[in-house]
């Protein structure tokens, strides 16, 4: 029961700052990290509920089926949204890129 | 008393862990430097992995050690590299996170 | 603009103090986090799980391992929309942009090769045991996959020539195998006994089985193809293809 308390509230803290990062952080990179280490909070708490120590029954394996589950769909989507977050720094940075021409460094020519 | 020693054995590698991880995570979490912050989630997704295992759940430890560290972090680590590679262009502006310039050799190595 | 800049000081003096908004949102943060943690606080000793349903039902599923039971055969419906949304990521991840490896033809690096050659036939072989040990112990499709993509990122980071020259078709075939093999299984069954993915009690072990290898080589395609990130190029004629397809290419 101390050992289920224990990780859950781990789980819950991580989400906790992980949700925090989330909305503060500005880097893509930072709020992709973000989302995972808020994943792996709601997966540990998952975990832990379903945790019974050795010799005190079954553990209850849907949750680790879930779990499973959870894991690999969260690396796909990470990879989408890593891709997702190269390929708008890859376009939107155009406009800030001409207005920074304009003001700051007109001589400056690229691409 | 052979159970109390093993259960007071492993409570104190529960807490150990616990506070492996939660450190960790704040760190990465809070560091200025993203290559920093990815390096250090690799590792937080190896401890993931020996939490898994204490759950006594191996299938889900087994996909975290391979999912979680081995793909995660080159995926990341690629990610920031193509970044990065954009930023030389002088196309990214707004990086003010991570002082990437010092690190890209170290990427391209890595 | 001015947004922008905004947030950017702002992140750059997070160290030295919070803002107003970001104390309301610590304060939020914290909030929530109180009420979550009270209601894990008064969650019951004993949960009502289904360990017991489980347990109960394991000998008619085909294998022993119960988490490879509820996957495949309790809940295979799951499964088989997870391994779509696998095939719905890379379909997106390949409407993005193109592989953005290196062009140029390039020696690859002797020490890089040596650990490819020695690590890539044992990976392949970890993965097919993780499969096959799915059935009884810890082990499955999404470990033995992920050994794959593990394998195939290897592969691609060392920029094998060899990778350069595999067409995209096989490519694509892979990655929809498990899925099809997953919707033949389940349509076969619905014929058999009526039911969506309700296996005929005596074959749901190598049915199981069959799902699993086809689904661990899709598993281990979609992500190296994610790591590619980026679709194949198929018009061109050289220099072609390098970014994909890498277990496919080299799997015995």
């Amino acid at each position: 029961m101390i050992t289920t308390l224990l990780y859950s509230m781990t789980g819950l803290i991580l989400f906790a700052m992980g949700l925090f990062t989330l909305i503060i952080h500005s880097h893509p990179l930072r709020k992709i990290l973000a989302v995972n280490v808020m994943s792996t909070g709601v997966f540990l708490i998952l975990v832990a509920a379903a945790y019974k120590p050795l010799g005190l029954g079954k553990i209850d394996p849907v949750p680790h089926a879930m779990v499973l589950t959870g894991i690999v769909v969260s690396v796909s989507v990470t990879a989408l949204a890593l891709l997702l977050a190269c390929r708008v720094q890859e376009t939107s940075n155009l406009d800030l890129l001409e207005r920074r021409k304009q003001e700051a460094r007109p001589k400056e020519s690229n691409q | 008393m052979d159970a109390i020693v093993i259960y007071s054995i492993l409570t104190l590698f529960d807490i150990t862990l616990v506070l492996t991880m939660l450190w960790l995570a704040w760190y990465l979490l809070s560091t200025e430097d993203i290559f920093k912050a990815v390096v250090l989630f690799i590792s937080f997704g190896l401890l993931m992995a020996l939490a898994w295992v204490r759950m006594r759940a191996p299938d889900v430890a087994l996909a975290e050690a391979a999912l979680g560290a081995g793909l995660t972090g080159p995926l990341f680590l690629s990610a920031l590299r193509r970044m990065n590679r954009t930023r030389k262009g002088e196309r990214r502006l707004d990086s003010n996170e991570n002082r990437g310039k010092d690190h890209n050799t170290e990427q391209e190595q890595a | 603009m001015r947004t922008e800049e905004k947030i950017i000081t702002r992140s750059r003096n997070r160290h030295k103090r919070l803002d107003a908004f970001q104390r309301i949102l610590l304060l939020l943060v914290i909030c929530l986090t109180t009420l979550l943690g009270s209601i894990i606080w008064t969650m019951p000793e004993n949960p009502p799980g289904l360990a017991d349903a489980v347990a109960l039902m394991q000998e008619h599923s085909g294998v022993k391992s119960p988490v490879t039971a509820v996957l495949l055969n309790f809940r295979g419906y799951d499964t088989l929309l997870e391994v779509m949304v696998l095939l719905l990521a890379v379909i997106g991840a390949w409407s993005l942009a193109k592989a953005h490896f290196p062009q140029q033809e390039r020696e690859a690096n002797p020490v890089q090769m040596g650990v490819v050659r020695l690590l890539v036939p044992l990976m392949f072989l970890v993965a097919a045991y993780l499969v096959w040990q799915g059935s009884h112990l810890a082990g499955g499709a999404f470990q033995g996959g992920a050994i794959l993509g593990a394998a195939g990122v290897l592969m691609l980071v060392t920029e094998l020539p060899c990778l350069r020259a595999i067409p995209a078709h096989p490519l694509r075939i892979g990655l929809v195998l498990g899925p099809l093999i997953f919707v033949g299984v389940a349509l076969f069954c619905l014929f058999l006994t009526g039911d969506l993915l309700g296996y005929p009690e005596e074959t749901a072990g190598w049915l199981i089985l069959l799902i699993e290898a086809g689904c661990a080589i899709s598993i281990g395609l979609t992500l190296a193809s994610l790591f590619a990130g980026g679709h194949p190029e198929d018009e061109r004629p050289k220099n072609q293809e390098q970014a994909k397809g890498p277990c496919k290419g080299e799997r015995p």
